[in-house]
């Protein structure tokens, strides 16, 4: 499920701005550091923890868009993926320096031990929280598109940017707070990540083809793609490492490939 | 006749190089010719057709797997470097009918995920590609042509003449290619791929001729490593490698000759320094890509070419 929340970060920000962001899986380890920093080494209540490393990473992301990636929307692809490709390296040895080199286990709040039963097998607390909040985003994230005034701006600017600008949509400042909202949604998934597995600086590097492969198979820039991408991919990875754990890793870039071959749009492309 | 002059005194200069130079430099300067093949295969791709590939490394590591696997059965120095290259020249003809059918983004994505399948095989497939080990212990054969001669590669300066000539044809045959009607068709297709096939270029076939020539250059510089360092190991087919020539090329040029070769030089030298005084290498690099991208998209390259033009 947290690949579900970082997919959907990297693909609104494509689907609207038209930039693949490279960094993507860089913020979701800034979350991840952000967390583990607040709740685990300042003892910051787990909650309010995890809200100030979106707010830490919303900012980090306002700053990549307001004074990198503004500049360079008029230009090719390639030179987007290269700046986002800079920044990688640049987060990453960020988080070194800051957080040492070592992978960090960050604590589990004690409310979330222990299991229960679910179908008669156990079933640990933490996964079934992750699961929740992955749907009710899914849902906020539909609603706020769908029905509200904000949502309604954004669609119709990725639809057409200049109509939009023409009837008074102010494109800059709605850009940054998309980049601003698909930052944050990468940091929740990092931060609600982080006390399941372990963090280190690289994670964001594995992270972003993750995600890469999600929106890929889910189509570019298609939410409810991505939903379902993340699903498969995960569901892909979880089964593949038992049943053929050779060929897991090969199998999904394969899926990738044949999607990107057939339909370049996506599963869920028009 | 000015940059000929140069040209002529670099070559020397090289040439000359394990004479006045000590055994590391003699090292970095084969590492740093490898990533201007490399580099140059890639600009053939990304500066001339327009066609920003993410899976080179692949193609690299082909090249030095099967080059290798010849080395480890047969060692003789030639036919380890040719089959690297025809293997990895292979691979691309078969994987570019399919990567060409996209660009832009998708293009970039899927040459990704080649990439990476090349990568998660030599991980995985243990019989053939020793997983995560690698392969190891792979001879500097000597290069030999059997009844002609027979030269001993032990020591690393023999081997690095070798190197340098393989690096020169490739950079010749280079200046060649992209000064031939062949080149001059791809940079139609970059910049308009609608008036080039207009004109009658058929742009299926020019996108698949670079991106051959792309792998097969990305071949030619992985089979060169294994002799030098006598092992292989699936990081050279990680996509992060692949980063290695589009980093060397915009920071040297794109859409320039010279370019990846210059950025090549830049970057194991910038590389060399940083990591001197501080182990956060990559921050820097990070740093001077961005402002790269932000504000000089021509690369150092274009710099002096821009003082020429100005006077």
């Amino acid at each position: 499920m947290y690949l579900w929340l970082l997919a959907a970060g990297l693909t609104i920000v494509f689907g609207v701005l038209g930039v693949l962001n490279f960094a993507h899986g860089s913020l979701f380890m800034l979350g991840a550091y952000f967390t583990f920093t607040y709740y685990g080494l300042l003892g910051v209540n787990f909650w309010l923890a995890i809200a100030l490393s979106l707010l830490s990473v919303g900012v980090v992301g306002y700053f990549m868009e307001r004074f990198f990636l503004r500049h360079i929307y008029h230009m090719d692809h390639a030179f987007q993926l290269l700046l986002t490709f800079g920044f990688i390296l640049i987060f990453d040895d960020a988080a070194k320096m800051i957080w040492g080199g070592v992978a960090q286990i960050p604590p589990m709040p004690s409310f979330f031990e222990g299991t229960v039963s679910v179908v008669g097998r156990p079933f640990p607390v933490y996964n079934l929280f992750i699961i929740g909040t992955g749907l009710a985003v899914a849902i906020a994230i539909w609603l706020l598109f769908e029905r509200t005034w904000w949502g309604r701006m954004v669609r119709a600017s990725a639809s057409d940017r200049e109509m939009a600008s023409a009837i008074g949509v102010n494109i800059p400042t709605l850009f940054t707070g998309v980049f601003v909202f698909g930052a944050m949604l990468a940091a929740l998934g990092g931060a609600l990540g982080t006390p399941v597995r372990v963090v280190a600086p690289g994670i964001g590097a594995a992270m972003i083809i993750q995600a890469f492969i999600i929106t890929v198979i889910g189509g570019l820039g298609n939410l409810k793609g991505a939903f379902v991408g993340a699903i498969i991919v995960g569901t892909l990875s979880a089964y593949g490492i038992l049943l053929f754990p050779v060929f897991e890793l090969f199998l999904i870039f394969f899926i990738m490939a044949v999607v990107l071959m057939v339909k370049p749009q996506g599963l869920f492309g028009g | 006749m000015k940059t000929r002059l140069a040209i002529l005194i670099l070559v020397v200069l090289l040439a000359l190089l394990p004479a006045y130079a000590g055994k590391y430099a003699v090292y970095v300067v084969i590492h740093i010719l490898l990533l201007s093949i490399f580099s140059l295969g890639f600009n053939l791709l990304f500066g001339y057709t327009g066609l920003l590939s993410f899976g080179q490394a692949g193609f690299y590591a082909m090249g030095a797997y099967g080059c290798a696997k010849i080395l480890l059965a047969y060692p003789s120095l030639l036919v380890g470097i040719v089959g690297g290259v025809v293997t990895a020249g292979a691979v691309s003809l078969l994987l570019g009918f399919l990567c060409i059918r996209h660009t832009r983004i998708y293009f970039s994505m899927l040459t990704l995920s080649f990439g990476m399948m090349i990568f998660s095989l030599a991980w995985k497939w243990r019989d053939m590609t020793g997983g995560d080990d690698g392969l190891v212990g792979i001879p500097r054969a000597p290069l030999e042509i059997p009844g002609l001669f027979k030269i001993n590669m032990a020591p690393m300066e023999n081997y690095y003449y070798v190197v340098l000539a393989f690096a020169i044809l490739a950079i010749t045959l280079f200046y060649r290619i992209v000064h031939s009607p062949m080149g001059l068709a791809m940079q139609g297709i970059r910049d308009s791929e609608t008036r080039t096939a207009c004109i009658g270029i058929s742009v299926r076939k020019y996108r698949l001729l670079s991106f051959t020539i792309a792998g097969l250059y990305a071949g030619l510089a992985g089979a060169l490593l294994p002799p030098l360092e006598s092992t292989v190991t699936p990081p050279l087919a990680h996509w992060s490698h692949s980063a290695e020539p589009v980093l060397a090329t915009l920071l040297g040029g794109v859409h320039t000759f010279a370019g990846p070769i210059v950025g090549s030089v830049l970057f194991y030298l910038l590389k060399d320094i940083i990591v001197r005084f501080t182990e956060y290498w990559q921050l820097c690099l990070g740093i001077i890509v961005v402002v790269l991208v932000m504000g000089f998209r021509g690369g150092v390259a274009s710099i002096f070419l821009r003082e020429r033009g100005r006077r």
